[in-house]
Protein backbone atom coordinates (compact mmCIF):
# COMPACT_ATOMS: atom_id res chain seq x y z
CA UNK A 1 0.00 0.00 0.00
CA UNK A 2 1.41 3.38 -0.78
CA UNK A 3 1.44 5.10 1.97
CA UNK A 4 -0.17 8.68 1.53
CA UNK A 5 -0.49 12.18 3.52
CA UNK A 6 -3.22 11.27 5.70
CA UNK A 7 -4.41 7.77 7.10
CA UNK A 8 -8.38 8.16 8.35
CA UNK A 9 -9.03 5.63 10.63
CA UNK A 10 -12.10 5.46 12.41
CA UNK A 11 -13.24 3.55 15.66
CA UNK A 12 -16.46 1.41 15.49
CA UNK A 13 -16.50 -0.07 19.03
CA UNK A 14 -14.44 0.48 22.08
CA UNK A 15 -16.19 -2.46 23.95
CA UNK A 16 -17.67 -5.82 23.81
CA UNK A 17 -21.41 -4.46 23.99
CA UNK A 18 -20.68 -0.84 22.54
CA UNK A 19 -23.72 0.25 20.25
CA UNK A 20 -23.95 -0.32 16.32
CA UNK A 21 -25.40 2.77 14.78
CA UNK A 22 -22.55 4.46 15.12
CA UNK A 23 -20.12 2.66 13.38
CA UNK A 24 -22.53 2.43 10.52
CA UNK A 25 -22.65 6.21 10.00
CA UNK A 26 -18.66 6.23 10.25
CA UNK A 27 -18.63 3.54 7.63
CA UNK A 28 -21.23 5.42 4.82
CA UNK A 29 -19.89 8.92 5.99
CA UNK A 30 -16.20 8.73 7.45
CA UNK A 31 -14.14 8.41 3.79
CA UNK A 32 -12.06 5.79 5.75
CA UNK A 33 -9.11 3.96 5.20
CA UNK A 34 -9.86 1.47 8.34
CA UNK A 35 -11.97 0.86 10.64
CA UNK A 36 -10.88 -0.66 14.41
CA UNK A 37 -13.73 -2.47 16.76
CA UNK A 38 -12.30 -3.06 19.61
CA UNK A 39 -14.16 -5.59 21.65
CA UNK A 40 -11.73 -7.54 24.59
CA UNK A 41 -11.63 -6.90 28.08
CA UNK A 42 -9.74 -9.05 30.43
CA UNK A 43 -13.23 -10.44 31.38
CA UNK A 44 -14.52 -10.64 28.10
CA UNK A 45 -11.60 -12.63 27.31
CA UNK A 46 -12.30 -15.27 30.31
CA UNK A 47 -16.23 -15.67 29.79
CA UNK A 48 -15.26 -16.03 25.87
CA UNK A 49 -13.21 -19.25 26.95
CA UNK A 50 -16.16 -20.57 29.09
CA UNK A 51 -18.10 -20.02 26.01
CA UNK A 52 -16.10 -22.15 23.55
CA UNK A 53 -15.56 -24.80 26.78
CA UNK A 54 -18.88 -25.30 26.26
CA UNK A 55 -19.23 -25.27 22.47
CA UNK A 56 -16.48 -25.32 20.12
CA UNK A 57 -17.79 -23.30 17.73
CA UNK A 58 -18.60 -19.87 20.20
CA UNK A 59 -16.24 -17.86 21.91
CA UNK A 60 -16.28 -14.84 19.89
CA UNK A 61 -18.05 -11.67 20.38
CA UNK A 62 -21.89 -11.91 21.09
CA UNK A 63 -22.34 -9.57 18.36
CA UNK A 64 -20.21 -10.18 15.69
CA UNK A 65 -22.70 -11.82 13.34
CA UNK A 66 -25.29 -8.73 13.74
CA UNK A 67 -21.93 -6.17 13.37
CA UNK A 68 -20.59 -8.24 10.41
CA UNK A 69 -24.16 -8.12 8.56
CA UNK A 70 -24.82 -4.35 9.15
CA UNK A 71 -20.86 -3.33 7.80
CA UNK A 72 -19.48 -5.90 5.84
CA UNK A 73 -21.01 -4.83 2.40
CA UNK A 74 -20.37 -1.30 3.32
CA UNK A 75 -17.26 -1.47 3.85
CA UNK A 76 -16.04 -3.90 1.04
CA UNK A 77 -17.58 -0.86 -1.27
CA UNK A 78 -16.29 1.85 0.14
CA UNK A 79 -12.68 0.80 0.49
CA UNK A 80 -12.32 0.57 4.47
CA UNK A 81 -10.39 -2.34 5.96
CA UNK A 82 -12.26 -3.89 9.27
CA UNK A 83 -9.90 -4.61 11.58
CA UNK A 84 -11.42 -6.42 14.95
CA UNK A 85 -10.39 -8.43 17.84
CA UNK A 86 -13.93 -9.90 18.24
CA UNK A 87 -12.72 -12.95 17.49
CA UNK A 88 -12.05 -13.11 21.51
CA UNK A 89 -10.96 -16.28 22.55
CA UNK A 90 -11.97 -18.28 19.01
CA UNK A 91 -10.66 -16.27 16.45
CA UNK A 92 -11.18 -18.96 13.78
CA UNK A 93 -14.64 -19.80 14.13
CA UNK A 94 -15.15 -15.75 14.34
CA UNK A 95 -13.38 -15.56 10.64
CA UNK A 96 -16.03 -18.74 9.50
CA UNK A 97 -18.80 -16.22 10.39
CA UNK A 98 -17.28 -13.44 8.20
CA UNK A 99 -16.60 -15.86 5.57
CA UNK A 100 -20.60 -17.35 5.47
CA UNK A 101 -21.64 -13.47 5.84
CA UNK A 102 -19.88 -12.68 3.21
CA UNK A 103 -20.85 -15.64 0.44
CA UNK A 104 -24.74 -14.75 1.47
CA UNK A 105 -23.78 -11.16 0.93
CA UNK A 106 -22.30 -12.16 -2.57
CA UNK A 107 -19.00 -10.97 -1.74
CA UNK A 108 -16.98 -12.48 -4.01
CA UNK A 109 -13.43 -11.91 -3.20
CA UNK A 110 -13.86 -10.68 0.48
CA UNK A 111 -10.41 -11.45 2.29
CA UNK A 112 -10.35 -12.34 5.64
CA UNK A 113 -7.50 -13.00 7.91
CA UNK A 114 -7.77 -14.73 10.95
CA UNK A 115 -4.66 -13.82 13.50
CA UNK A 116 -3.87 -16.67 16.43
CA UNK A 117 -0.90 -17.41 18.59
CA UNK A 118 -2.42 -15.51 21.34
CA UNK A 119 -3.63 -18.56 23.10
CA UNK A 120 -0.34 -19.26 24.94
CA UNK A 121 -2.43 -22.18 27.61
CA UNK A 122 0.22 -24.57 26.83
CA UNK A 123 2.93 -22.27 27.96
CA UNK A 124 1.11 -22.06 31.61
CA UNK A 125 1.74 -24.69 34.26
CA UNK A 126 0.84 -25.41 37.77
CA UNK A 127 4.01 -23.87 38.80
CA UNK A 128 4.17 -21.09 36.26
CA UNK A 129 4.81 -17.79 38.32
CA UNK A 130 2.03 -14.58 38.27
CA UNK A 131 3.10 -11.53 38.78
CA UNK A 132 -0.01 -10.27 40.59
CA UNK A 133 -0.69 -11.99 43.16
CA UNK A 134 3.28 -13.18 43.46
CA UNK A 135 2.52 -16.67 43.82
CA UNK A 136 2.26 -19.83 41.32
CA UNK A 137 -1.06 -20.63 38.97
CA UNK A 138 -1.67 -23.45 41.58
CA UNK A 139 -1.40 -21.89 44.59
CA UNK A 140 -4.43 -20.01 43.60
CA UNK A 141 -6.08 -23.40 44.36
CA UNK A 142 -8.49 -22.40 41.31
CA UNK A 143 -8.64 -24.57 37.77
CA UNK A 144 -7.58 -22.40 34.88
CA UNK A 145 -9.95 -21.23 32.13
CA UNK A 146 -7.27 -19.71 29.31
CA UNK A 147 -4.14 -17.97 29.02
CA UNK A 148 -3.46 -15.11 26.46
CA UNK A 149 -0.67 -13.15 25.44
CA UNK A 150 -1.07 -9.38 24.02
CA UNK A 151 0.11 -9.26 20.65
CA UNK A 152 1.50 -6.84 19.19
CA UNK A 153 1.17 -4.79 15.91
CA UNK A 154 3.68 -7.07 14.32
CA UNK A 155 1.39 -9.89 14.29
CA UNK A 156 -1.33 -7.66 12.57
CA UNK A 157 1.11 -6.28 9.74
CA UNK A 158 1.71 -9.83 8.62
CA UNK A 159 -2.02 -9.86 7.97
CA UNK A 160 -2.15 -6.59 6.23
CA UNK A 161 1.02 -7.39 3.94
CA UNK A 162 -1.57 -10.30 2.21
CA UNK A 163 -4.28 -7.28 1.35
CA UNK A 164 -7.21 -8.26 3.17
CA UNK A 165 -10.18 -6.75 3.64
CA UNK A 166 -11.02 -7.93 6.88
CA UNK A 167 -8.71 -8.76 10.31
CA UNK A 168 -10.14 -10.95 12.99
CA UNK A 169 -7.37 -11.52 16.10
CA UNK A 170 -7.52 -12.77 19.56
CA UNK A 171 -6.31 -11.20 22.01
CA UNK A 172 -4.08 -8.24 20.86
CA UNK A 173 -2.99 -5.04 22.81
CA UNK A 174 -5.91 -2.29 22.65
CA UNK A 175 -3.86 0.31 20.36
CA UNK A 176 -2.20 -2.05 18.52
CA UNK A 177 -5.24 -2.49 16.59
CA UNK A 178 -4.59 1.29 15.59
CA UNK A 179 -0.94 1.40 15.30
CA UNK A 180 -0.42 -1.89 12.24
CA UNK A 181 -2.55 -0.06 9.60
CA UNK A 182 -0.94 2.81 10.44
CA UNK A 183 2.33 1.65 10.55
CA UNK A 184 1.72 -0.44 7.58
CA UNK A 185 0.29 2.25 5.61
CA UNK A 186 3.57 4.41 6.01
CA UNK A 187 6.05 2.16 6.12
CA UNK A 188 7.59 2.82 9.79
CA UNK A 189 10.05 0.51 10.57
CA UNK A 190 9.68 -1.82 13.28
CA UNK A 191 12.35 0.26 15.46
CA UNK A 192 10.95 3.79 14.92
CA UNK A 193 10.12 4.16 18.28
CA UNK A 194 9.55 7.53 18.32
CA UNK A 195 6.75 7.30 15.44
CA UNK A 196 5.43 3.67 17.43
CA UNK A 197 4.95 5.93 20.50
CA UNK A 198 2.99 8.25 18.84
CA UNK A 199 0.84 6.02 16.51
CA UNK A 200 0.37 4.29 19.99
CA UNK A 201 -0.89 7.32 21.48
CA UNK A 202 -3.41 7.66 18.34
CA UNK A 203 -4.83 3.96 19.16
CA UNK A 204 -4.89 4.52 23.06
CA UNK A 205 -7.23 8.04 22.10
CA UNK A 206 -9.63 6.26 19.79
CA UNK A 207 -9.80 2.62 21.20
CA UNK A 208 -12.79 3.53 23.43
CA UNK A 209 -14.29 5.06 20.68
CA UNK A 210 -17.04 7.90 22.19
CA UNK A 211 -15.03 8.07 25.41
CA UNK A 212 -13.29 11.15 23.42
CA UNK A 213 -16.15 12.44 21.61
CA UNK A 214 -18.06 13.22 24.37
CA UNK A 215 -18.82 9.86 26.27
CA UNK A 216 -18.08 9.05 30.05
CA UNK A 217 -17.71 13.20 29.76
CA UNK A 218 -20.91 15.20 30.60
CA UNK A 219 -21.12 16.81 34.19
CA UNK A 220 -24.39 19.07 33.72
CA UNK A 221 -23.77 22.65 34.78
CA UNK A 222 -20.06 21.67 34.49
CA UNK A 223 -19.04 19.64 31.24
CA UNK A 224 -21.86 20.00 28.61
CA UNK A 225 -22.03 18.30 25.08
CA UNK A 226 -24.38 18.60 22.30
CA UNK A 227 -26.78 15.45 21.79
CA UNK A 228 -25.42 13.01 23.36
CA UNK A 229 -27.95 10.95 22.60
CA UNK A 230 -26.50 10.53 19.07
CA UNK A 231 -22.31 10.19 20.04
CA UNK A 232 -20.47 9.88 17.28
CA UNK A 233 -17.93 7.89 16.80
CA UNK A 234 -13.78 9.29 16.27
CA UNK A 235 -11.79 9.66 13.54
CA UNK A 236 -7.95 9.66 13.26
CA UNK A 237 -6.38 11.64 11.02
CA UNK A 238 -3.08 10.54 10.93
CA UNK A 239 0.17 12.52 9.81
CA UNK A 240 3.33 10.50 8.56
CA UNK A 241 4.89 11.75 11.49
CA UNK A 242 2.61 10.19 13.94
CA UNK A 243 0.99 13.72 14.76
CA UNK A 244 -2.66 13.13 14.21
CA UNK A 245 -6.22 15.36 14.52
CA UNK A 246 -8.81 13.96 16.45
CA UNK A 247 -12.38 14.45 15.25
CA UNK A 248 -15.59 12.92 14.61
CA UNK A 249 -18.26 13.21 11.61
CA UNK A 250 -20.37 16.44 11.08
CA UNK A 251 -23.89 16.42 12.11
CA UNK A 252 -23.09 13.54 14.89
CA UNK A 253 -23.34 14.25 18.53
CA UNK A 254 -21.01 15.01 21.27
CA UNK A 255 -17.40 17.07 21.23
CA UNK A 256 -14.18 16.42 20.79
CA UNK A 257 -12.33 19.42 22.98
CA UNK A 258 -9.12 19.20 24.68
CA UNK A 259 -10.66 18.43 27.82
CA UNK A 260 -12.41 14.85 26.13
CA UNK A 261 -8.82 14.21 24.58
CA UNK A 262 -7.17 14.91 27.95
CA UNK A 263 -9.07 13.31 29.83
CA UNK A 264 -8.72 10.06 27.58
CA UNK A 265 -5.19 10.33 27.14
CA UNK A 266 -4.92 9.47 30.71
CA UNK A 267 -7.61 6.57 30.43
CA UNK A 268 -6.10 3.78 32.08
CA UNK A 269 -2.67 4.86 32.15
CA UNK A 270 -0.41 5.24 34.89
CA UNK A 271 3.16 6.33 34.14
CA UNK A 272 2.07 9.10 31.19
CA UNK A 273 6.13 8.83 30.68
CA UNK A 274 6.09 4.69 30.58
CA UNK A 275 2.86 3.45 28.78
CA UNK A 276 4.16 -0.59 28.17
CA UNK A 277 2.55 -1.98 24.87
CA UNK A 278 3.92 -5.13 22.98
CA UNK A 279 5.12 -2.77 20.48
CA UNK A 280 7.09 0.05 22.59
CA UNK A 281 7.73 1.56 25.81
CA UNK A 282 5.56 4.66 24.93
CA UNK A 283 5.86 8.44 26.22
CA UNK A 284 2.64 10.25 26.66
CA UNK A 285 5.01 13.28 29.05
CA UNK A 286 5.59 16.32 26.39
CA UNK A 287 2.33 15.46 24.52
CA UNK A 288 0.20 18.56 22.73
CA UNK A 289 -3.05 18.43 22.63
CA UNK A 290 -4.40 21.89 20.86
CA UNK A 291 -7.79 22.90 19.11
CA UNK A 292 -7.46 23.44 15.28
CA UNK A 293 -11.09 24.32 14.80
CA UNK A 294 -14.90 22.16 15.61
CA UNK A 295 -14.27 19.11 16.60
CA UNK A 296 -10.90 18.62 15.23
CA UNK A 297 -8.22 18.42 18.26
CA UNK A 298 -4.25 18.30 17.32
CA UNK A 299 -2.08 15.65 19.32
CA UNK A 300 1.47 16.01 18.83
CA UNK A 301 4.74 15.23 20.58
CA UNK A 302 4.33 11.69 21.78
CA UNK A 303 7.56 9.79 21.92
CA UNK A 304 9.20 6.35 22.65
CA UNK A 305 11.86 4.11 23.48
CA UNK A 306 12.64 0.03 22.83
CA UNK A 307 9.50 -2.57 23.51
CA UNK A 308 9.59 -4.85 26.64
CA UNK A 309 10.99 -7.87 25.48
CA UNK A 310 7.99 -10.11 27.29
CA UNK A 311 4.57 -9.87 26.82
CA UNK A 312 2.05 -9.97 29.53
CA UNK A 313 -0.34 -12.69 29.60
CA UNK A 314 -3.42 -12.52 31.62
CA UNK A 315 -4.41 -16.29 32.71
CA UNK A 316 -8.11 -16.45 33.95
CA UNK A 317 -9.43 -18.47 36.68
CA UNK A 318 -12.69 -19.87 37.50
CA UNK A 319 -14.21 -17.30 40.33
CA UNK A 320 -17.42 -19.03 41.49
CA UNK A 321 -20.27 -17.12 41.73
CA UNK A 322 -21.59 -13.41 42.90
CA UNK A 323 -24.27 -13.25 44.25
CA UNK A 324 -26.69 -10.06 44.80
CA UNK A 325 -29.98 -9.69 46.28
CA UNK A 326 -32.10 -6.24 46.23
CA UNK A 327 -35.44 -4.90 48.52
CA UNK A 328 -36.58 -1.03 48.39
CA UNK A 329 -38.12 0.84 51.08
CA UNK A 330 -39.89 3.86 50.52
CA UNK A 331 -41.08 7.19 52.50
CA UNK A 332 -40.58 8.55 55.82
CA UNK A 333 -37.68 6.24 57.57
CA UNK A 334 -37.10 4.28 54.65
CA UNK A 335 -32.89 4.72 56.23
CA UNK A 336 -33.89 3.01 59.41
CA UNK A 337 -35.94 0.66 58.25
CA UNK A 338 -33.11 -0.37 55.48
CA UNK A 339 -30.59 0.01 57.68
CA UNK A 340 -31.94 -2.74 60.13
CA UNK A 341 -32.83 -4.89 57.04
CA UNK A 342 -29.43 -5.24 56.26
CA UNK A 343 -28.37 -6.60 59.81
CA UNK A 344 -30.94 -9.09 59.90
CA UNK A 345 -29.51 -10.55 56.67
CA UNK A 346 -25.83 -10.27 57.58
CA UNK A 347 -26.48 -11.71 61.07
CA UNK A 348 -28.96 -14.80 59.37
CA UNK A 349 -25.83 -14.97 56.86
CA UNK A 350 -23.91 -15.92 59.52
CA UNK A 351 -26.14 -17.39 62.06
CA UNK A 352 -28.53 -19.32 60.40
CA UNK A 353 -26.28 -20.38 56.95
CA UNK A 354 -23.20 -20.77 59.07
CA UNK A 355 -21.25 -19.16 56.18
CA UNK A 356 -18.46 -17.07 57.17
CA UNK A 357 -17.63 -15.40 53.77
CA UNK A 358 -17.86 -11.07 53.59
CA UNK A 359 -21.78 -10.17 53.06
CA UNK A 360 -21.55 -6.65 51.82
CA UNK A 361 -24.67 -4.60 52.96
CA UNK A 362 -24.99 -1.37 50.94
CA UNK A 363 -28.28 1.34 51.04
CA UNK A 364 -28.33 2.48 47.58
CA UNK A 365 -29.12 6.23 47.54
CA UNK A 366 -27.89 6.38 50.77
CA UNK A 367 -23.98 5.14 51.09
CA UNK A 368 -23.84 2.26 48.72
CA UNK A 369 -20.73 3.23 46.40
CA UNK A 370 -18.18 5.63 48.01
CA UNK A 371 -19.17 4.41 51.43
CA UNK A 372 -19.75 8.11 52.45
CA UNK A 373 -23.26 8.53 54.80
CA UNK A 374 -25.33 11.56 53.52
CA UNK A 375 -25.72 14.40 56.50
CA UNK A 376 -29.27 13.68 57.03
CA UNK A 377 -31.91 11.00 56.29
CA UNK A 378 -34.61 13.47 56.38
CA UNK A 379 -34.85 14.48 52.60
CA UNK A 380 -34.36 10.90 51.52
CA UNK A 381 -37.43 9.85 49.53
CA UNK A 382 -36.33 5.71 48.97
CA UNK A 383 -33.68 3.48 49.78
CA UNK A 384 -32.75 0.02 48.68
CA UNK A 385 -31.23 -2.33 50.46
CA UNK A 386 -28.23 -4.41 48.65
CA UNK A 387 -26.58 -7.52 49.79
CA UNK A 388 -24.13 -9.06 47.87
CA UNK A 389 -21.17 -12.17 48.46
CA UNK A 390 -19.04 -14.21 46.59
CA UNK A 391 -18.99 -18.04 46.79
CA UNK A 392 -17.86 -20.96 44.83
CA UNK A 393 -21.19 -23.10 45.04
CA UNK A 394 -24.49 -22.48 44.17
CA UNK A 395 -25.73 -23.34 47.31
CA UNK A 396 -24.29 -20.62 49.40
CA UNK A 397 -25.40 -17.92 46.54
CA UNK A 398 -28.91 -19.02 46.81
CA UNK A 399 -29.30 -18.66 50.01
CA UNK A 400 -28.32 -14.73 49.83
CA UNK A 401 -30.87 -14.21 47.55
CA UNK A 402 -33.03 -16.45 49.73
CA UNK A 403 -32.73 -14.43 53.22
CA UNK A 404 -33.13 -11.23 50.75
CA UNK A 405 -36.49 -12.19 49.72
CA UNK A 406 -37.77 -13.51 53.03
CA UNK A 407 -37.63 -9.90 54.65
CA UNK A 408 -40.54 -9.19 52.40
CA UNK A 409 -42.66 -11.22 55.11
CA UNK A 410 -40.65 -11.54 57.65
CA UNK A 411 -38.36 -8.20 57.45
CA UNK A 412 -38.93 -4.59 58.75
CA UNK A 413 -42.69 -2.92 57.80
CA UNK A 414 -42.95 -1.86 53.97
CA UNK A 415 -40.36 -3.66 51.50
CA UNK A 416 -40.84 -3.95 48.07
CA UNK A 417 -39.32 -4.41 44.65
CA UNK A 418 -37.24 -7.61 45.19
CA UNK A 419 -34.90 -8.53 42.65
CA UNK A 420 -32.00 -11.42 43.15
CA UNK A 421 -29.24 -12.46 40.50
CA UNK A 422 -26.47 -14.91 41.00
CA UNK A 423 -23.80 -14.30 38.45
CA UNK A 424 -21.40 -16.90 37.17
CA UNK A 425 -17.69 -15.16 37.87
CA UNK A 426 -13.91 -15.42 37.14
CA UNK A 427 -10.72 -14.32 38.28
CA UNK A 428 -7.67 -12.72 35.89
CA UNK A 429 -4.36 -12.25 36.85
CA UNK A 430 -1.10 -11.22 35.05
CA UNK A 431 2.27 -13.03 33.83
CA UNK A 432 4.89 -12.55 31.54
CA UNK A 433 6.03 -14.79 29.05
CA UNK A 434 9.30 -14.34 26.53
CA UNK A 435 8.03 -12.98 23.13
CA UNK A 436 9.98 -15.40 21.38
CA UNK A 437 8.33 -18.05 22.60
CA UNK A 438 5.02 -16.76 21.31
CA UNK A 439 4.70 -17.74 17.65
CA UNK A 440 1.40 -15.73 15.83
CA UNK A 441 0.12 -16.94 12.84
CA UNK A 442 -2.21 -15.29 10.24
CA UNK A 443 -4.41 -18.09 7.61
CA UNK A 444 -6.44 -16.21 4.50
CA UNK A 445 -10.24 -17.06 4.27
CA UNK A 446 -11.73 -16.02 0.99
CA UNK A 447 -15.37 -15.73 0.08
CA UNK B 1 -12.64 34.25 55.52
CA UNK B 2 -11.65 31.01 54.06
CA UNK B 3 -13.68 29.90 51.12
CA UNK B 4 -13.87 26.10 51.04
CA UNK B 5 -15.37 24.51 47.62
CA UNK B 6 -15.66 21.35 46.15
CA UNK B 7 -12.56 20.32 43.94
CA UNK B 8 -15.49 19.92 40.88
CA UNK B 9 -15.69 23.52 40.53
CA UNK B 10 -12.28 24.07 39.69
CA UNK B 11 -11.52 20.96 37.76
CA UNK B 12 -12.63 17.86 35.20
CA UNK B 13 -11.43 14.09 36.26
CA UNK B 14 -11.48 10.44 34.45
CA UNK B 15 -11.29 7.37 36.12
CA UNK B 16 -9.64 4.11 35.27
CA UNK B 17 -9.02 0.70 36.56
CA UNK B 18 -6.32 -1.77 36.65
CA UNK B 19 -6.98 -4.86 38.91
CA UNK B 20 -7.07 -3.50 42.24
CA UNK B 21 -5.38 -0.14 41.18
CA UNK B 22 -7.39 2.72 40.13
CA UNK B 23 -6.13 6.03 38.20
CA UNK B 24 -7.62 9.11 38.43
CA UNK B 25 -6.76 11.88 36.15
CA UNK B 26 -7.38 15.32 37.40
CA UNK B 27 -7.15 18.64 34.77
CA UNK B 28 -7.92 22.52 36.00
CA UNK B 29 -10.22 23.91 33.64
CA UNK B 30 -8.30 27.26 33.92
CA UNK B 31 -4.20 26.66 34.29
CA UNK B 32 -4.03 29.27 36.84
CA UNK B 33 -5.76 26.71 39.41
CA UNK B 34 -2.76 24.15 38.62
CA UNK B 35 -0.84 25.86 41.42
CA UNK B 36 -3.93 24.80 43.79
CA UNK B 37 -4.34 21.35 42.40
CA UNK B 38 -0.63 20.92 42.86
CA UNK B 39 -0.69 22.15 46.39
CA UNK B 40 -4.15 20.53 47.92
CA UNK B 41 -4.85 17.42 45.71
CA UNK B 42 -1.98 15.16 47.53
CA UNK B 43 -1.87 11.90 48.98
CA UNK B 44 -2.18 13.45 52.63
CA UNK B 45 -5.18 15.22 51.48
CA UNK B 46 -6.78 12.56 50.03
CA UNK B 47 -6.56 10.12 52.42
CA UNK B 48 -7.69 11.97 55.07
CA UNK B 49 -11.20 12.26 53.15
CA UNK B 50 -11.42 9.19 51.34
CA UNK B 51 -9.11 6.80 52.96
CA UNK B 52 -11.88 4.02 54.13
CA UNK B 53 -11.54 3.72 50.08
CA UNK B 54 -8.57 5.31 48.65
CA UNK B 55 -6.39 2.28 50.68
CA UNK B 56 -2.79 2.20 49.67
CA UNK B 57 -0.34 4.46 48.47
CA UNK B 58 -0.90 7.65 45.84
CA UNK B 59 1.36 8.15 43.21
CA UNK B 60 1.23 11.60 41.21
CA UNK B 61 1.96 12.11 37.50
CA UNK B 62 2.56 15.91 37.35
CA UNK B 63 1.33 16.85 33.62
CA UNK B 64 2.16 20.47 33.19
CA UNK B 65 1.63 20.98 29.53
CA UNK B 66 -1.87 19.89 30.24
CA UNK B 67 -2.38 21.59 33.54
CA UNK B 68 -2.99 17.84 34.79
CA UNK B 69 -2.38 15.66 37.47
CA UNK B 70 -2.29 11.87 37.30
CA UNK B 71 -3.30 10.03 40.37
CA UNK B 72 -2.27 5.88 40.73
CA UNK B 73 -3.97 4.92 43.82
CA UNK B 74 -3.10 1.45 45.28
CA UNK B 75 -5.72 -1.13 46.77
CA UNK B 76 -8.06 1.44 45.64
CA UNK B 77 -11.22 -0.90 44.58
CA UNK B 78 -11.51 -3.63 47.01
CA UNK B 79 -9.55 -6.22 45.25
CA UNK B 80 -10.44 -5.48 41.38
CA UNK B 81 -13.50 -5.56 39.18
CA UNK B 82 -13.33 -9.72 39.66
CA UNK B 83 -13.39 -9.65 44.03
CA UNK B 84 -15.16 -6.48 44.96
CA UNK B 85 -18.35 -6.77 46.30
CA UNK B 86 -18.42 -2.52 45.79
CA UNK B 87 -21.30 -1.94 43.30
CA UNK B 88 -19.26 0.26 40.79
CA UNK B 89 -16.70 -2.79 40.71
CA UNK B 90 -14.54 -0.60 38.50
CA UNK B 91 -14.98 2.12 40.53
CA UNK B 92 -15.64 4.09 37.38
CA UNK B 93 -17.08 6.60 40.04
CA UNK B 94 -14.30 7.50 41.55
CA UNK B 95 -13.46 10.81 39.66
CA UNK B 96 -16.25 12.21 41.42
CA UNK B 97 -14.80 10.97 44.81
CA UNK B 98 -11.55 13.08 44.28
CA UNK B 99 -13.86 15.54 42.89
CA UNK B 100 -15.51 15.87 46.24
CA UNK B 101 -12.54 16.88 47.47
CA UNK B 102 -12.86 20.13 49.41
CA UNK B 103 -10.44 22.75 48.64
CA UNK B 104 -9.68 26.08 49.99
CA UNK B 105 -9.27 29.12 47.49
CA UNK B 106 -7.84 31.52 50.02
CA UNK B 107 -4.80 29.25 50.30
CA UNK B 108 -3.28 28.89 47.18
CA UNK B 109 -2.18 32.75 46.38
CA UNK B 110 -1.66 31.11 42.65
CA UNK B 111 -5.52 30.78 42.17
CA UNK B 112 -6.38 34.05 44.21
CA UNK B 113 -4.58 37.04 42.82
CA UNK B 114 -6.34 36.70 39.33
CA UNK B 115 -9.40 35.80 40.00
CA UNK B 116 -10.83 38.31 42.35
CA UNK B 117 -14.36 37.65 42.38
CA UNK B 118 -14.21 34.39 44.00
Amino acid sequence: MASRRTYRIGTGAGFSSDRLDPAIDLVKRGQLDAIVFECVGERTLAFGHRDRAKDSNRGYNALLEKRLRALLALCYTNGTQLITNMGVANPAAAAKIAHQIGQELGLSGLRIAVVTGDDVSTLIHNDSMLSEPACTVGETGRSVIGANAYLGSDAIISALKEDPHVVITGRVADPSLFLAPIQHNFNWLAEDWSRLGAGTLVGHLMECAAQVTGGYFVDPGYKSVPNLAYVGFPIAEVSSDGSAVITKLVDTGGKVSTQTVKEQMLYEVHNPSAYLTPDVVADFSGVEISNEGDDRVRVAGAKGTTRPSELKVTVAFDGGYLAEAEVSYAGPGSVERASLAADIVRDRIKQVHGLDQPCRTDLIGFNAIHGLESESNTDIRDVRLRAALRCDDQETANALLWEVESLLCCGPAGGGGYRGRIEPSVLTYSTFVDRNLVAPKTEMLIV
Amino acid sequence: MTKIVELRTLAHARAGDKGNRSNVSVFAYDPKDFGLLEAQVTESRLKLHFGHLLQGSIQRFMLPKLYGINLVIDDALGGGVNESLNLDSHGKSWSFLVLSLPVNLDADSNSKSNNPSR
